[in-house]
């Protein structure tokens, strides 16, 4: 995976132009980019999971970092906010309550030769996006079509509240009722039915539970306990 | 003169593998999300650059709203990963072949 993060550095340099940035656009980026892709590559080889989830706040707070750097300082605020507070939190949070902190043999692989595959695959996207966008020179699209993104005298959070309000207002309350059917579903999901505290749901299908809760996970036992009936007579046979 | 865009799209691009390599080759379901998370990130970024480069204001509302979908879905993904540590003691996506046919 080193290997390829600096297979995927070089393809990045080779797409550079001629332009000359500020050699502090240029250190700033230069830092970022680098949080951002260690960060990534840590994420995926992490063998805990909980170092995976620190790779991601240093990754998140690159991006940020990019966002400030792409004359977007709310998106960077809200970034940060959201994804390193909220997201973040909510990942070690359940990290810590199932107590999978420890450490994962990622050596071992179940199917032969899908790691290879999917490297190879992957590296196959990436070198045709990258070359792709250095034919085409990475332009697609219309400027301006839902308004200016500058204005001499109005900040960005204006703009963008704007733009938000008026154009996009309908997606807006559509995001705001998707919020609450997550919420609901969050609840519904987390809720402990009564009667299967076990953890183990393996073998055996749950004891007598009330008729809602059996309704609720009436397909999952079912197959769970075809499941182990075929396990039984494997081992019988 | 600020940075030219390929860089920032090379980046995303770059950044995108990366989580979709993490996606294809980890088996830990709550690992499998973070690297999710990462491709979104990956996705947010090159809205970012094209909203500064056609001087365009949708690609920040869209980074905007995939924020609040990314929440949402966070959310109910962790949700879904309780439910399932309840009845399976484990987070590993190969052993969740309960509806296997």
């Amino acid at each position: 995976m080193g290997g390829a993060g600096g297979m995927g550095a070089a393809l990045v340099a080779a797409t550079s132009t001629v332009s000359h940035p500020s050699s502090v656009d240029v250190g700033t980026f230069a830092v970022a980019a680098t949080l951002v892709l260690v960060g990534a590559i840590g994420v995926v080889l992490a063998r805990n999971a909980v170092h995976s989830a620190l790779m991601l706040v240093m990754t998140l707070f690159g991006v940020a970092v990019l966002f400030v750097l792409l004359r977007e300082p709310f998106l960077a605020a809200v970034q940060v906010i959201v994804y390193a507070g909220a997201i973040v939190v909510l990942f070690l949070f359940v990290i810590m309550f199932l107590g999978v902190d420890r450490e994962e043999d990622v050596a071992t692989e179940p199917l032969r030769g899908q790691r290879p595959l999917a490297i190879g695959l992957a590296l196959l996207g990436v070198t045709g996006l990258l070359l792709l966008g250095q034919v085409s020179g990475w332009t697609t699209g219309q400027p301006q079509v839902a308004g200016p993104s500058t204005v001499s005298g109005q900040a960005n959070v204006a703009l963008l509240g704007k733009s938000i309000y008026t154009t996009y207002l309908f997606p807006f309350e559509a995001t705001a009722a998707l919020l609450i059917i997550a919420v609901v579903g969050a609840v519904v999901l987390a809720r402990r039915p009564q009667g299967s505290t076990r953890p183990d749901g393996e073998g055996s299908p749950p004891p007598s539970a009330p008729a809602d809760v059996e309704l609720e996970h009436a397909p999952a036992a079912a197959s769970g306990g075809s499941d182990a009936a075929e396990d039984d007579r494997e081992a019988a046979g | 003169m600020t940075i030219a865009p390929g860089w920032y799209l090379g980046l995303a691009a770059v950044l995108f593998t990366i989580g979709a390599v993490g996606v294809l080759v980890r088996r830990n379901v709550l690992v499998m999300f973070m690297c999710v998370e990462l491709m979104l990130n990956a996705a947010n970024l090159t809205f970012a650059t094209f909203s500064l480069r056609l001087h365009d204001i949708g690609g920040q509302v869209l980074v905007f709203f995939v924020l609040v979908v990314a929440a949402a879905e966070v959310v109910v993904g962790l949700g879904l990963v309780v439910a399932i540590f309840r009845r399976r003691a484990n987070t590993t996506a190969d052993d969740l072949h309960g509806m296997k046919g």
